[in-house]
């Protein structure tokens, strides 16, 4: 392991830390035009699928065969397309709108707190077995979770979890890799002398940890929390396999099915289907999107410490 | 550490680390442990059409090794995973080292811009793409269909491997590309400003000082590369709905898996192919860890 510390790594990305000022003032001067035409270039490819699916939402289903895809149509219905979205199957969009972020926000609020009170378990204690429990799960980063997914399917089928809430949260609540970033985390951000300055004051172990060190741990929780958020939100096949009541399903299976219908209904009673899908998956990217966008400190530090440990 | 730490306080340490451990550590043995011992008992079973299930030992192991349909489906993403990582992960590094040289105008805007997809979920981005690559309506048929050029097949045989790398390509450069960017803007400033007083370039500084420095960074995301392209599974399942005979039910390896156990109702099989498979993306990578390390020490 490198001995980088997180703290100093998340500050290093942010734009506003004066890094060298010198090199600033030096680089300011010898921009390269070529060099950011071509990353122009390579912008727009990473941001061409998303230009069309914005364009894409505005047209009926008709207008999507029947004019050019990277431009508007005569008749322009994006509040349309909304609306038909949101009232398709009674609503069944809001369902798995509230579900995705029922099980994004449970999940990733306990994948957080879990993975910081026994990182700070690990990195604070010492006890018999401390060691080979986390090197276990230190082991089980590499274990991918979809190979994971049947044998949980098939556990949970028998314990009668299959086709419940808890068939979703349950395994998102485990994150080895978040266990050990705020293992990590923890070493430096808190420090054993003030663990020790309570302990004199008698502060029990447990107030220690909820109003001294998890406050402490703050930036390190965020980073977990916001990674198993997107995670979840993003969570395709644990969800098509654990799930056949569709007012269960996420966004993800939701689409997906939206999208089966669509192709298998040609042009017959489902021929709107095809505008609802690119409506809704413009619908079900923007709160991630927004939250990127918004949080970015945060989550460009938690790659940070991530990606320099080792 | 904690050399200093006075007696009394130790004992009291003693008792409450368990604690703090304990609550994930139960999760862990029952969602990750348990599943896999799970499959690993259940893969040891057959079930007959006589006499319901029996013990078979490592039989389901030994059909597994030769089964045609699950030899290429790893085949296929073992294929996947030689042509999209490393165009991936040069993008990325190429990016990244771009973002850190200081040459660029909006480089924020550039920055945020290329790591957007990120946050698409991969059903979103599979059926985008689905979408731009069809011949109905997809913006590059109708672009050649207009300059009476063919169509390109992005959905056929030949192209499908490279239209799925597209488009995992899309959604994982700007991820990796972040890690290498933070890994970069860690490297002391002095390690430049002493290459460029000895006379190295833009270019030497990077291949002389930046790569090395880089080299945990890329282990990482060549680990999480092996990991995600053995795993493969929403992007072709959702392009099957668009391309039905190209992309079969065994395409890769997890899609094999899961037909196995929903539409063949072959638990036993399927619990096997999932922890074979399983155990080859631990050995890829171990199998990568080690070869970084050998490289790294003579």
């Amino acid at each position: 392991m490198t001995t980088t510390t997180p703290t100093v790594t998340a500050v290093a990305v942010t734009d506003t830390v004066p890094v060298a000022p010198r090199r600033r003032r030096r680089s300011r001067s010898r921009r390269s035009t070529p060099l950011t035409i071509a990353m122009l270039a390579a912008l727009a490819y990473f941001l061409l699928p998303l230009f069309w699916l914005l364009i894409a939402s505005t047209k009926s289903t008709q207008d999507l065969f029947n004019s050019f895809g990277l431009w508007f149509s005569d008749a322009p219905q994006l509040l349309a397309n909304i609306k038909a979205t949101f009232t398709q199957d009674d609503g069944v969009f809001v369902h798995w709108l509230l579900n995705t972020v029922m099980y994004a926000v449970v999940s990733s609020v306990g994948a957080a707190l879990l993975a910081a009170a026994a990182g700070y378990g690990f990195a604070k204690f010492r006890f018999r077995g401390d060691r080979f429990g986390f090197n276990l799960v230190l082991g089980a980063v590499m274990v991918p979770t979809t190979a994971l997914a049947i044998p949980t399917y098939l556990l949970f089928a028998e314990a009668g979890l299959v086709n419940t809430p808890w068939a979703i949260i349950l395994p998102s609540l485990v994150n080895p890799f978040g266990l050990y970033l705020m293992r990590v985390y923890a070493q430096d951000a808190v420090p054993d002398s003030i663990l020790e300055a309570a302990r004199i004051d008698g502060a029990g172990e447990a107030r220690i940890f909820f109003t001294i060190a998890l406050r402490l741990l703050a930036p390190g929780l965020v980073t977990v929390l916001l990674f198993t958020l997107v995670a979840t939100w993003n969570n395709y096949f644990l969800p098509l396999i654990m799930l056949n009541d569709p007012d269960l399903y996420p966004i993800t299976v939701g689409l997906s099915s939206w999208a089966a219908q669509a192709q298998n209904g040609g042009a017959g009673a489902s021929s709107d289907m095809l505008a609802l899908v690119v409506t809704g998956s413009l619908i079900s990217i923007l709160p991630l999107v927004v939250a990127f966008l918004l949080l970015q400190r945060y989550w460009q530090s938690g790659l940070a410490a991530g990606g320099v440990k080792q | 550490m904690g050399a200093t730490t006075a007696a009394p306080a130790k004992g009291k340490r003693r008792a409450a680390g368990p604690l703090f451990v304990a609550p994930f550590m139960v999760l862990f043995l029952l969602l990750f442990l348990a599943p896999l011992g799970y499959a690993a008992y259940l893969s040891l079973f057959q079930e007959r059409l006589i006499g319901g299930t029996a013990f078979v030992g490592l039989d389901n192991y030994v059909k597994a090794v030769q089964d045609p349909l699950l030899i290429h489906g790893v085949g296929r993403v073992a294929l996947f995973f030689v042509i999209q990582v490393p165009v991936m992960l040069l993008l990325a590094l190429l990016f990244a080292l771009a973002l850190d040289s200081g040459l660029l105008r909006l480089a924020r805007v550039i920055r945020l811009g290329i790591f957007v997809p990120y946050a698409v979920p991969s059903v979103v981005a599979a059926l985008m793409w689905g979408y731009l690559y069809g011949p109905d309506f997809g913006p590059f048929a109708q672009l050649s269909r207009n300059l009476d050029l063919p169509v390109p097949g992005f959905l056929s045989e030949g192209w499908m491997l490279g239209s799925l790398a597209n488009i995992v390509t899309w959604e994982f450069v700007g991820y990796n590309m972040i890690i290498l960017y933070a890994a970069l803007r860690t490297i002391p400033h002095e390690l430049y400003e002493a290459a460029a007083m000895d006379g190295a370039g833009a270019w030497r500084i990077a291949w002389s000082v930046k790569l090395p420095a880089l080299k945990p960074a890329l282990l990482l995301t060549l680990l999480f590369s092996v990991i995600g392209s053995f795993q493969l599974f929403n992007e072709p399942n959702l392009l099957m709905k668009v391309a039905p005979d190209v992309i079969s039910s065994s395409y890769t390896a997890n899609l094999y898996a899961y037909s196995l156990a929903f539409t063949g109702q072959q638990v036993n099989y399927a619990a096997t192919v999932s922890f074979l498979l399983g155990l080859v993306i631990v050995i890829a990578s171990y199998a990568v860890l080690l070869t970084a390390n050998r490289r790294r020490t003579p």
